[in-house]
């Protein structure tokens, strides 16, 4: 999807000690943001981000944080 | 032996829920849609179908089940006060919690003897699926986004390609949320009407009622136009217009309308005068723009940091626009009495 929204303002944050490499975010992520590199996952696509939460409610570490709303 | 009534359900959307389809899309009874939350069967399932977890909103209940011909599975219908998965989830409604309570109160333990509830993908936001394992027993397999992708995900082993797991917003999409703003113009004409009604009755050597009524009526036209450029048109050119901004793609829309209409001003009945057609100008383009902004709550990528920050810059921006142009309306109408 070619659709694009505003940089540098999502409060999408990883802790990557935290990250056991399940890959649960990347199940659950719609836009793609995370990818698995050395069998860790890291935010890859941050700008993709729209804050809905799926990956910080999921992650059994909470290795991410999101401020998510109500969407 | 399960010991519930199960409702069977079938795959077919007849009359009824096509026309319920329409109303809710036109936004006409959309928070009292809604079907019975528990477990439902569709085709022929038994203790090792799936189960496939979804919204009591009925628009989302009818869109998932028509996808399923020719499948046998469960379907667990959460109480998520009629509203879609997707909204749910962010509420929270679509829950953990609520999918915990669902899976005791409908017995599925005893429904089933596998483990397994799939879920839509979007309901994620709502669901530690870490929770429900750990409370439930249950496994929470998040299946593909659309409905449409379920029985590929199926025959696939419940895996989802990377495309089932990416959300679009098409054009077929954006158009699929258009007409419920069309509500807005319930609101917005009568207050515009009425605002153009008293304007155009206040002048020096009183007035003709007929010619008011009929120039406030023609007066709206424009403002009919901006607002459809702020709804219809953000929506389908949205991938077209510059800027990453809704405001601001809005105010781009507006500002080329605004400087159409100023050329042909006389058209709609507005007052020879170069205050009134800055007025003009400045409200249509905020207009516009307002109803661009308030597009973003319909996407499927707007973040809402996102949001908030372009809603603090160009919603103050918007008012000034209104305020300066009400001042120089009412500079005209100073004038015209003044002489």
């Amino acid at each position: 999807m070619g659709l694009v929204y505003l940089k540098n303002v999502v409060t999408l944050e990883m802790d990557s000690d935290k990250c056991t490499g399940c890959k649960t975010c990347t199940f659950v992520c719609p836009h793609n943001v995370f990818s698995i590199d050395n069998k860790k996952a890291h935010i890859s696509k941050k700008e993709a981000c729209m804050e809905c939460g799926a990956c910080a409610k999921n992650c059994p570490t909470s290795a991410i944080q999101v401020q998510s709303g109500v969407g | 032996m399960y010991p519930h009534k199960i409702t069977s359900v079938t795959t077919e959307l007849n009359r009824h829920d096509l026309l319920g389809a329409i109303k809710v899309r036109l936004g006409i009874g959309r928070n009292d849609y809604r079907v019975s939350p528990g477990l439902y069967a569709l085709g022929s399932p038994n203790d090792a179908s799936p189960v496939l977890v979804t919204a009591n909103y009925k628009l989302t209940f009818d869109s998932l089940r028509k996808e399923l011909t020719g499948q046998s599975l469960w379907i667990l219908v959460l109480d998520t006060k009629g509203v879609n998965v997707w909204c749910a989830a962010g509420k929270g409604t679509f829950g953990t919690a609520e999918l915990i309570r669902r899976v005791y109160e409908t017995k599925l333990h005893q429904a089933v003897s596998h483990r397994k509830l799939i879920l839509p993908q979007l309901g994620a936001p709502g669901v530690a699926a870490h929770e429900v394992m750990k409370s439930t027993g249950f496994k929470v397999v998040y299946g593909p986004i659309k409905a449409a992708d379920i029985p590929a995900f199926l025959e696939n082993n419940m895996q989802a390609t990377k495309q089932m797991r990416q959300v679009e917003f098409t054009l077929s999409d954006r158009i699929a949320v258009i007409p419920v703003e069309f509500n807005y113009v319930f609101k917005l004409l009568p207050a515009l009407f009425a605002f153009f009604f008293v304007f155009n009755l206040i002048a020096p050597g009183g007035f003709n009622l007929t010619q008011v009524l009929f120039q406030s009526v023609v007066n709206l036209i424009p403002y009919i136009i901006a607002f459809a450029l702020g709804t219809i048109g953000i929506a389908i050119l949205l991938p077209y217009i510059p800027f990453r901004s809704f405001a601001l793609k809005g105010a781009l829309l507006g500002i080329v309308w605004a400087l159409i209409f100023s050329q042909h001003h006389h058209v709609f009945m507005f007052p020879e005068s170069n205050l009134i057609i800055t007025a003009n100008f400045l409200i249509l383009t905020a207009i516009t723009s307002f109803f661009a902004l308030n597009f973003t709550g319909s996407t499927t990528y707007t973040s809402i940091s996102g949001v908030q920050k372009e809603t603090l810059y160009s919603i103050p921006v918007m008012g000034a626009a209104v305020l300066l142009g009400l001042i120089f309306l009412i500079i005209f109408k100073v004038r015209l009495f003044i002489g």
